[in-house]
């Protein structure tokens, strides 16, 4: 298979990923953006390992790992959020609050 | 243009399309639903390009943990359903964000296309050899890892059961999302 489709995937994506990051005032829509460009960075991984250039199956750990990161950095974002929801009553990035 | 090929551009075109509704769409628990769509059809990407462990996991930890979570926090945060146009910025920042994004996206492009190589045949890692390498020479990363999952977890935790600094009244109701109402005069 050509690695042209996963490229190609990888940079839509995090384009896609970069305008809803920018563009979202819900603060938990912006986490959004930011999963999809981890989404792209997944795709550059496992394109790596399935062109077999990785050593001690490293294109398959890492992407593991950069799952098991994005996991733990959404759990945290999202107690922010909360927080910030409890202090302000609203999660808009460019409010003033209440 | 191989069968594999062909599944691959069929599972990526759904993930870019789903994509770019999760991100423009002004109903917020549609983005999150969007969201799954997306991150699924990446799943298959992973299953075309043989990586099927990293296949189940995205399902399960992206599919069913983080899409959980922010679909949590748009309830506890008490989003509207309905479709409203203020959860993006306006028409200017937009444009702004949208050649931000094809900036990048077009950045990537001019730094992979010309590295593209068409592979005979696709190295399937399989789960024996990457369980084997995890635990063999990856196995202080993990390690690391597992102690990243706990203090986030920990931190987490932590951060929910913060108290405004000035209020040290009713800390039972802090846990609450009714919270925000007590100390509103000051705000």
């Amino acid at each position: 298979m050509s690695l042209l489709g996963p490229y190609v995937l990888a940079a839509l994506l995090v384009g896609i990923g970069v305008y809803g990051a920018l563009s979202r005032r819900n603060a938990v829509l912006m986490l959004i953006g930011v999963e999809l460009i981890l989404g792209g960075a997944l795709v550059l991984l496992v394109s790596t390992a399935a062109a077999g250039q990785d050593q001690w199956s490293g294109g398959t750990v890492l992407s593991l790992f950069v799952i098991t990161i994005a996991a733990a950095e959404v759990a945290v974002a999202l107690a922010v959020i909360l927080g910030v929801f409890r202090f302000r009553g609203e999660i808009d990035l460019f409010g003033r609050g209440r | 243009m191989t069968g594999l090929d062909l599944a691959f551009a069929t599972f990526g075109l759904i993930a870019v399309v789903c994509g770019l509704l999760a991100v423009t769409t002004t109903r917020v628990v549609h983005a999150a639903l969007w969201l799954v769509v997306s991150l699924g059809a990446l799943a298959g990407c992973f299953l075309v390009m043989g990586a099927e462990f990293v296949a189940l996991v995205q399902v399960l930890i992206y599919v069913g943990a983080i899409v959980v979570l922010v679909l949590f926090a748009l309830m506890l945060t008490r989003s509207p359903i309905a479709a409203q146009t203020e959860v993006s910025v306006g028409p200017r920042r937009r444009v702004l964000a949208a050649v931000l994004g094809a900036a990048s996206a077009a950045l990537l492009l001019a730094v992979l296309v010309p590295v593209v190589a068409v592979l005979p045949e696709r190295t399937v890692t399989s789960t024996e050899v990457m369980a084997r390498d995890l635990f063999g020479v990856w196995v202080w990363p993990f390690e690391l890892l597992s102690v990243l999952l706990l203090s986030a977890l920990v931190a987490a935790f932590a951060v929910s059961r913060m108290d405004r600094p000035s209020e040290d009244t009713a800390p039972a109701h802090a846990s609450s999302t009714d919270a925000p109402l007590l100390g509103e005069a000051e705000a």
